[in-house]
């Protein structure tokens, strides 16, 4: 019987980098789109670990579950750990309020961007004030990577996740490369 | 490149981001079934089509995915004041 293997989109692709940035994928993720009214974020904070929160562009990260903010009756929750049954477990939190939760694990990809020049970088293609005063750690955007729809995260300073769709992988890399050798010639 | 203040993520987003909905505080016939032929064309057809400002919805297509309001002057294309939708359009 064949063997199922896991391909990333980004299998065989180089990686961005240049003296100041680099770029490397994330491993598999589980990710869930959660929609609904503020009580929806309130039932399913306890079972997920991380609360979603209610102030626009902010994220909430406790361990390796973060709920990111993508618009006022939706949040992005991303599972970093691989718990099969943690569709179940929110499915029962959330049972006895209108909600909507969709399984997105497979529909995404994402690249970590990281460095001093990481917010320069990504400046090539987002047109996002990156300043640390601006955009601080843990806020979250869905915004444009000049065509792609991506997610952008702070995560520290100089450490950004960007969530991609999973057709649009190659394209975001081939911007980020074309931007990564630019910026090192000027 | 415009910058569109968008009431769901209180901050001011590139234009790029932002689809154009039409006239804003149209009102759809409660009983389609019920209202002339004369209401339905005016609710489907007619527009203001104002010179100056003019209230119309947008959406945050590449944001937060939401419809909002607001009033923009078509002469200038200088949009004054974004709302969230059902808000009642604010008087300038």
């Amino acid at each position: 019987m064949p063997e199922a293997v896991r391909r990333s989109i980004l299998d065989g692709l180089a990686m961005p980098r240049n003296s100041a940035a680099m770029v490397a994928p994330c491993p598999p993720a589980t990710r869930f789109i959660l929609r609904g009214g503020r009580e929806v974020a309130a039932s399913v904070g306890p079972a997920f670990g991380a609360a979603p929160p209610l102030e626009p562009l902010r994220s909430q990260t406790v361990g390796a579950r973060s709920a990111l903010w993508m618009g006022p009756d939706e949040w992005l929750l991303i599972a970093e750990d691989s718990e099969l049954a943690l569709g179940a477990a929110l499915e029962a939190a959330l049972a006895s309020v209108p909600h909507g939760l969709i399984d997105v694990s497979h529909r995404q990809g994402a690249l970590e961007v990281s460095g001093p020049g990481a917010a320069r970088l990504l400046n090539a293609g987002v047109m996002l004030d990156l300043d640390i005063s601006a955009f601080p750690v843990g806020m979250v955007a869905r915004t444009l990577l000049t065509k792609a729809e991506i997610v952008l995260w702070r995560r520290a300073p100089d450490l950004f996740r960007v969530e991609f769709s999973r057709s649009f992988g190659p394209y975001v890399v081939a911007i980020l490369a074309q931007a990564a050798s630019d910026q090192d010639l000027c | 490149m415009l910058l569109i203040r968008c009431p769901y993520c209180e901050m001011e987003r590139p234009e790029t981001e932002f689809r154009y909905g039409g006239e804003a505080h149209l009102v759809r016939p409660l009983h389609p079934a019920a209202a002339s032929d004369e209401e339905w064309s005016a609710f489907l057809y007619l527009r203001v089509n104002d010179k100056g400002l003019h209230a119309e919805r947008w959406r945050h297509a590449s944001g937060c995915g939401r419809y909002f309001n607001c009033l923009r002057d078509t002469i200038t294309d200088k949009i004054s004041v974004t709302y969230k939708s059902g808000e009642a359009p604010p008087s300038l």
